[in-house]
């Protein structure tokens, strides 16, 4: 690799100025020809061969992971959905286009010191703290996520709503907490990250106890 | 905070550390023409691109000549994704018909993906084709990965060359990166990435009919290709808005600890690799301890922060239980928590990635300071994929320097004699990034239609946002405090602020290089100032913060430390 000649040694003999001028010419010659041939093996082989390769590997993921009821899509596994009724668990509330849009992620990028991120959040557990006095309010239950389509809640925050899912189901809550122990997910080798409830999960096996 | 937090850190630190040697010889083996494993099935291939290119892989190039080709490669394939960008409704690869990019946008982008900084003013699910992604974006994340390290090399081997008029062949050393490091990572890691959820396809967004009864239309795409070298190439340019926050690209604590390691791994190995090229592994080593210790105190003081509860709001659960490690969760995910997105936050913006798994304008403001102030001193503990190490080794001549003028003797660094010229380059590198910063701020500042006024937080947080923008670009890292309500003028400034901040910054490094590499090697003297040594570290950390802090506290003080000491006393925007 380390030979000694270098373009200029190559061409001592030529005046300086056609020599830079030379060497200008060929480095647009190269750049472009590295461009088109480099983008096409990094921009079309290498996402295709790992298409490719991801779905005889792992079909589920590369789809999305998406569930399916009688042959329809339901949603993703990954992706929290909107649940507005009682007798569903809730998911964090969602900053994501109009809220849970799916193809407009993002956080509410409020500020500590700014007024209408205090004011939505105490006026978030105001109304929270009726369905459940005198216990407090998990805090993720009344923040907004970072991608607004955050699929999990803390285990705290399951355990919140607890009651209010038993009895519009008319559930007793034992039935329901134990639902929600099964459905945790402890930290990843007891270590990674934190201990999470899937809510859609959730929400679906109590749908299918309910049958 | 919890013992569990500080556990990962440890964790994730010592992973780090069995890295550090194997990678450092792989890459001093790629870069130095060595043979590797994967010959067998490279070789060919890169000897078909050289062909094809028109490359003379034994010609070897003076500095100019190297910087010459480093510009016109980035001039080219800048083009390349604009058009791309332009054009994207009449091309493949774009199921959901998505317009073409509009040319103050186009212009941004591609200046952002050509520089490795990928800030996004835009939502990617709703604005760029998934041709787009693959071929005028991921593209960059390799191009631009591989330019950071080859310059990075450039200069290590000027300081192991002697009497030598060139630095390498610019082609053979970035063909060889991306060939046989970026490439065959990737395709492992992304697999990886979709075992664990990441998907990758080429599909329509998918419609899904919710268990309420409503529609939901899911974003799709080959997700994992591009989150591999967006990672690996410390790039950090999201496939969705939300980016490593979106469950999509980071869905599990366990890819969340992949991805954070993808960032450091490249930059951690390049410091072994310096100290085997130049024959003094003990300065490797010093240099790792010095970026490990400010990684240390970034990472303590942000999950410190964020651990505090809200001051303003009353009732919610806010001090630590065993179920729940609480603190400011909004703008957070409930896989990472507390202590991963304080890690990530303080490794993105130590490196030039960028990526977030958590939004670093809803951190605290104290917690918010650390990335801000991360990028300030340079992006240079471990650093962006090459960029990291060269930027360090400018602070290392600033150092010796320093150590000389204290012994009042000519300054020597690994046998060379760091004269006039050497500091000069060192210094210009240093001063043109806070030029553009500072001066960038002030003018947006002042003009309140285009700037300040458009930020989405009022008072000392608004502030923090536009100087976020700009040193986020002027250093090419690409995260964001967000916020701001992009317009022309922030499209075209973002995009010079970029540029700058990399090519003008670049250029400095390779005349250095150039530079070293033609000196003659002087025996090392008593008076030598040994740069392997425990002091040798601290005085580099010194340097590194002395020089951050005199040029950046008057604006930190009126952005983060104004906004903490406002928050304390109750004062809201």
């Amino acid at each position: 690799m380390h030979s000694t000649a270098t373009l200029e040694a190559s061409q001592t003999g030529v005046p300086k100025a056609t020599q830079r001028s030379a060497v200008v010419h060929s480095v647009w010659k190269t750049s472009i020809r590295y461009t088109v041939v480099s983008a096409v093996l990094l921009g079309i082989v290498y996402p295709l061969l790992l298409t490719g390769l991801a779905h005889v590997l792992f079909p589920r993921q590369a789809q999305g992971s998406l569930i399916l009821r009688n042959g329809q899509v339901i949603g993703s596994a990954l992706i929290a959905q909107s649940f507005t009724s009682d007798k569903y668990f809730h998911p964090r509330p969602s900053a994501a286009g109009n809220g849970y849009d799916a193809t407009s992620s993002g956080g509410s990028n409020l500020a500590q010191s700014n007024a209408k991120l205090a004011q939505r959040i105490q006026g978030d557990i105001d109304r929270l703290a009726k369905e459940n006095p005198g216990t407090p309010v998990p805090i993720d239950l009344v923040t907004q996520s970072a991608s607004g389509l955050d699929p999990d809640i803390t285990p705290d925050d399951a355990y919140y709503q607890a009651p209010r899912v038993a009895k519009a189901r008319g559930l007793s809550e034992d039935v329901v907490r134990t639902l929600i122990g099964n459905h945790t997910e402890q930290r990843t080798l007891g270590l990674l990250g934190e201990a999470r409830v899937n809510v859609l999960e959730l929400n679906l096996a109590l749908d299918d106890s309910a049958k | 905070m919890t013992a569990n937090g500080w556990l990962q850190f440890a964790v994730f630190s010592l992973v780090l550390l069995v890295t550090v040697r194997p990678v450092g010889i792989y890459l001093e083996r790629v870069l130095e023409g060595g043979r590797t494993w994967l010959d067998p099935l490279l070789r060919p291939v890169e000897r078909l691109i050289y062909r094809l290119c028109g490359v003379n892989a034994e010609a070897e190039m003076s500095w100019r000549e190297y910087a010459f080709a480093v510009l016109g490669l980035s001039a080219v394939s800048m083009v390349f994704t604009y058009a791309i960008e332009r054009l994207q409704f009449y091309l493949p690869w774009n199921p959901q018909h998505l317009a073409n990019v509009g040319t103050d946008l186009a212009f941004n982008t591609a200046a952002s993906f050509t520089t490795n900084t990928n800030w996004q003013f835009y939502t990617p699910e709703s604005t760029m084709s998934y041709l787009t992604e693959m071929l005028g974006l991921a593209t960059h994340n390799f191009w631009s990965a591989a330019v950071g390290i080859v310059v990075a090399v450039a200069l290590v081997r000027g300081i192991k060359r002697t009497n030598s008029s060139t630095i390498g062949n610019f082609w053979v050393d970035l063909t060889r990166t991306t060939l046989y490091i970026l490439v065959p990572a990737c395709v492992l890691y992304a697999l990886l990435l979709v075992g664990q959820g990441v998907p990758q396809n080429l599909h329509a967004y998918t419609a899904a009919h919710t268990l309420e009864g409503a529609t939901q239309t899911i974003g799709q795409g080959p997700v994992a290709s591009q989150e591999a070298i967006k990672m690996l190439g410390t790039n950090g340019g999201g496939f969705f808005n939300a980016n490593s926050a979106h469950p999509y690209e980071n869905p599990t604590p366990f890819s969340n600890f992949l991805e954070m390691l993808s960032i450091f791994i490249i930059p951690a190995g390049l410091t072994y690799m310096l100290g085997r090229m130049t024959g003094s592994p003990g300065h490797g080593w010093a240099v790792f301890a010095a970026m490990f210790a400010l990684f240390t105190a970034g990472f303590a003081t942000a999950y410190w922060a964020e651990s505090h509860p809200y001051s303003a709001i009353r009732g919610a659960t806010q001090t630590a239980t065993a179920t729940l490690p609480t603190g400011n969760y909004e703008g957070k995910e409930v896989r990472f928590g507390i202590a991963d997105s304080a890690l990530f936050a303080d490794i993105t913006t130590d490196a030039s990635c960028g990526a977030v798994n958590g939004m670093h304008d809803s951190f605290t403001p104290l917690g918010g300071m650390v990335p801000l102030a991360n990028i300030m001193l340079g992006e240079v503990v471990f650093g962006g994929v090459g960029a990291g190490l060269y930027g360090m080794l400018i602070f290392v001549v600033l150092s010796v320097f320093i150590a000389g003028l204290m012994v009042g003797r000519t300054p020597e660094y690994l046998g060379k004699k760091i004269e006039s010229f050497d500091v000069k380059m060192a210094m210009l590198y240093t001063l043109i990034f806070t030029f553009i910063v500072l001066v960038f701020t002030a003018i947006f500042v002042l003009l309140p239609n285009v700037g300040l006024g458009t930020t989405s937080n009022a008072g000392p947080h608004g502030f923090s946002e536009v100087l976020y923008a700009f040193t986020s670009g002027a250093g090419n890292n690409g995260s964001a405090f967000a916020g701001l309500g992009p317009n022309w003028w922030w499209n075209i400034a973002m995009g010079f602020d970029m540029l700058i901040g990399r090519f003008l910054m670049m250029v400095p490094v390779l005349a250095l290089a150039g530079n070293l590499a033609q000196k003659k090697s002087v025996p090392p003297s008593p008076g030598t100032f040994p740069v392997n040594t425990t002091l040798f570290s601290v005085l580099l950390v010194g340097v590194v913060l002395i020089v951050g802090a005199l040029t950046f506290f008057p604006a930190l003080s009126l952005g983060p430390i104004l906004e903490h000491l406002l928050l304390k006393s109750g004062q809201l925007f």
